[in-house]
């Protein structure tokens, strides 16, 4: 890139990357440089909410599940692997200052007055809220109508797939896909916001928001210590989910391993992203009984109708007085369950969310389902077929409108940029 | 049964608030149902702990804990022990459930029956006088039979105009007469919308007949009206059947309405008054969903017709049994009659079922909205028919 090219930029990115360089020459204290440059005057106690941007695996995966998401897909608009491979660190530059609570460039008020800030303001004040920032490549990346336009295509990973039509899937084309994702949850929706707003700000000219998402609030945890959040439908939501203390399960049903093909990907993931519509006045009239037999749990506790309470086994053998059992069979959390589903789990991250109001009036909301496995293609499309095809919540109040698969590389280390293993 | 909405709206009778009003009220203002005894009942394997031996006439709820470590159920039985005035069944151990019950003055007979067998274990519970004047339970178990044989016959003859029509649609479609096919189209479906809970209660047909393309798995052969449909209405050029293809489409179409048929008309077919209610509540899910967006017939555009036919059957459901939930539940028997009005009324701007209606494109959208908003008030008290007749 020219200088005169990075000057047309405007000013973000080139603040940025002085910021980057800042970074590089204190590598030793990576992660705190741009938290030094912004937030000096800080509050301490705020700043214990934040997590490392560097390390073994990205953040905001096995990351105790933060309350709000702003979820953003791209479309790369060039052709250049440079700029690709530019935007990639000035992500990563970013995204670690972010994280840290900081500004970025010069900051929201510390430019040229004759220019326009850096960084948008609206963080202001605010700690880093336990803001994580989780970069993830789509198949299109890697060949987009059958051009490989970065010299990549032989680095798909097979578990990369193109998502089947599910039944009952009625897609909104404007929530499908993308080249790049970024997934920014934090603890405060401005701080979620910020962070894809200034993102997307930087990679203006090499990629554009293809589509994006909202959450705010999560339905699921993801460590032992969250107590279970409940969805749009009144329910518990991810009892069963996996936990970021389950090491074992975790290595098995999340990570990316050695020897799973593409060793670029070794220690990363891959994210099912789905947002699935509730059918909101529907459910609204639907008796509790029938509300509980669709879910198969109860409403208030969240116990298995078989008995006990939120954390007891579902036993789906348990028989009622019609000779059924008490768990219909299908009921979602019969369909969904491991035990029907040859043992698969998922790390669920999913948020409730509300768009409003649709033309008719009615709730335009539900839940932006999250999932990160090792492979989709035995743990998500397996489970969704069965669900789609069984599962009488899912067909009757729910419907799928957006999809989208990504892969989600692995941490980075000291000096590193996202993504590189598979660029380098 | 879900009991809640019966609570919500003795709430709101005290109240004097127009039923539209039941969510916003229900949610924000604490039910205070006119002395409502909230009863503990612990049941065990050889216990059944009814906190108190009595209540006033009126509403009562039962909170039942299932303490035990089989399955069990709570029954409130009349003074023989033998008739149920009202049961919650199915309580898994260590869950709790509400049965609310609407009793008169008079003695009765609790009982749990842990492990769901035998007598159960039984108490006496006496109901007193109070300013809640309750009609004796009597003969409702004999409407609501009658009302489920009224519906029945509505069912069966429905069935029959649409094997009927069904007929005559398939050979105007297999002959390559499509002018006569598509005239016939929404005019048969309209005897499938009216009573779809029913057929749809069959898991296997609905999807054969009824799906539409977005319905289905990569991989699924797609059989059925819509398919038909899509090629009578082709969206784009090159949208065509060959006649072997026509043939089959149509002989699996004819095939499975004759199995539907069988079925209902089989001596063992049968129907429960709660599913009428529950049926009605579907029927204008069903337009809620599909027909008001106009997803439903996405090539024909026919989408009214199954509108309309949808609201038919759900007002047949409600006629079977409005003269138990006038008895039960006056205020909401009203509310339903006029909102049923509303809506029909609605509907004939656009046409009838004899005559035909306007195509959806041809709506405008706030013709759109007028429409989704009069299904919402039909469907809001709708969904309270259920516990209205079976308490």
């Amino acid at each position: 890139m020219t200088d005169a090219e990075e000057t047309s930029q405007g000013p973000s990115r080139r603040a940025v990357l002085g910021v980057g360089a800042a970074v590089a020459g204190a590598a030793a204290v990576a992660g705190t440089t741009g938290f030094a440059v912004g937030r000096a005057t800080a509050p301490p106690a705020l700043t214990l909410n934040s997590f490392a941007f560097r390390g073994d695996h990205q953040s905001g995966i096995v990351t105790a599940q933060q309350d709000r998401l702003h979820f953003a897909a791209f479309d790369v608009t060039t052709d250049s692997r440079d700029d690709l491979v530019a935007l990639l660190k000035d992500w990563t530059v970013a995204a670690e200052i972010l994280m840290a609570g900081g500004e970025l460039g010069d900051g929201a008020v510390g430019g040229a007055y004759q220019a326009p800030p850096d960084d948008t303001g609206e963080a202001l004040g605010l700690p880093a809220s336990g803001l994580t920032i989780t970069f993830g490549f789509g198949p299109t990346l890697f060949a987009k109508d059958g051009v490989d336009r970065f010299g990549i295509a032989s680095k798909r990973p097979e578990q990369l797939i193109d998502l089947p039509h599910f039944a009952g899937d009625m897609l909104d084309e404007s929530f499908v896909g993308g080249d790049l994702c970024i997934q920014a949850c934090a603890d405060d929706p401005q701080v979620a916001v910020h962070a894809i707003r200034n993102l997307s700000r930087i990679a203006f000219g090499t990629a554009g928001i293809r589509w994006a998402q909202l959450g705010f609030g999560r339905t699921s945890s993801t460590t032992t210590a969250q107590v279970t959040p409940r969805n749009l439908m009144g329910f518990k939501d991810g009892t069963r989910n996996l936990r970021a203390e389950q090491t074992e399960s975790i290595d098995r049903f999340v990570w990316a391993q050695r020897g799973d093909g593409q060793s670029w990907m070794s220690g990363g993931s891959y994210l099912v992203a789905r947002r699935i519509r509730i059918r909101a006045e529907v459910w609204d009239r639907t008796s509790l009984q029938e509300q509980e037999a669709s879910i198969g749990r109860t409403k208030g506790s969240g116990a298995p109708l078989s008995g006990g309470n939120e954390f007891t086994e579902p036993d789906f053998t348990r028989e009622g007085n019609d000779g059924k059992p008490l768990i219909p069979v299908d009921s979602h959390v019969t369909a969904a369950h491991p035990d029907q589903n040859n043992g698969q789990q998922m790390l669920r991250r999913g948020y409730n969310f509300t768009d409003g109001a649709d033309d008719l009036g009615r709730l335009n909301a539900g839940l932006f389902f999250l999932a990160y496995v090792r492979d989709p293609r035995t743990q998500f499309v397996p489970v969704q077929e069965r669900l789609a095809k069984s599962d009488v919540l899912t067909a009757e109040y729910l419907h799928t409108t957006g999809s989208a698969l990504f892969a989600v590389p692995s941490g980075i280390g000291t000096g590193e940029y996202v993504g590189q293993s598979l660029f380098a | 049964m879900t009991l809640r909405p019966a609570l919500f709206k003795s709430a709101l009778s005290t109240a004097a608030v127009a039923a539209v009003s039941a969510l916003t009220l229900s949610a924000c203002v604490p039910n205070d149902a006119p002395s409502t005894q909230a009863i503990a009942v612990s049941s065990t394997a050889d216990k059944c702990t009814v906190s108190s031996a009595s209540a006033p006439a009126g509403p009562v709820v039962f909170t039942v804990t299932n303490d035990g470590d089989d399955v069990t159920e709570f029954y409130l039985l009349a003074d023989d022990g033998l008739r149920i005035i009202s049961e919650i069944e199915n309580i898994g151990p260590g869950l709790t459930r509400d049965l609310v019950v609407h009793v008169a003055e008079g003695e009765y007979i609790t009982a749990c029956k842990p492990g769901m067998v035998g007598d159960g274990i039984q108490s006496t519970f006496a109901v007193t006088a109070s300013e809640n004047n309750v009609a004796p339970t009597g003969d409702e178990a004999a409407q609501l039979d009658a009302a489920a044989d009224q519906y029945l016959l509505y069912v069966r003859d429905q069935i029959q105009t649409l094997v009927t029509k069904t007929d005559a649609f398939a050979a105007a479609y297999v002959a390559g007469d499509d002018d006569t096919a598509r005239d016939l189209y929404a005019d048969a479906r309209v005897h499938w919308e009216r009573i779809e809970p029913v057929a749809e209660s069959f898991g296997d047909l609905d999807p054969m007949m009824d799906a539409r393309e977005a319905d289905l798995a990569e991989g699924d052969e797609w059989t059925g009206w819509h398919h038909i449909e899509k090629n009578l209405w082709p969206p784009a050029e090159g949208y065509d059947l060959t006649e072997a293809q026509r043939e089959a489409l149509a002989t699996k179409l004819l095939a499975d309405t004759a199995t539907l048929s069988e079925r209902v008309t089989a001596d063992d077919f049968t129907i429960d008054a709660f599913q009428i209610g529950n049926g009605a509540k579907e029927l204008l899910d069903e337009v809620a969903s599909g027909k008001i967006t106009g997803e439903e017939e996405a090539w024909s555009h026919t989408d009214l017709w199954d509108f309309q036919a949808n609201v038919d059957g759900a007002a047949v459901a409600f006629g079977v049994l409005s003269d138990i939930v006038k008895t039960a539940d006056p205020e909401l028997a009203d509310e339903l009659q006029t909102r049923f009005d509303e809506l029909n009324a609605l509907l004939a701007q656009y046409g009838s079922v004899e005559e035909g209606f306007v195509l959806y494109p041809d709506l405008t959208d706030e013709q759109v909205q007028e429409l989704a908003n009069a299904v919402n008030a039909l469907s809001e008290p709708l969904s309270n028919l259920t516990a209205a007749v079976v308490l």
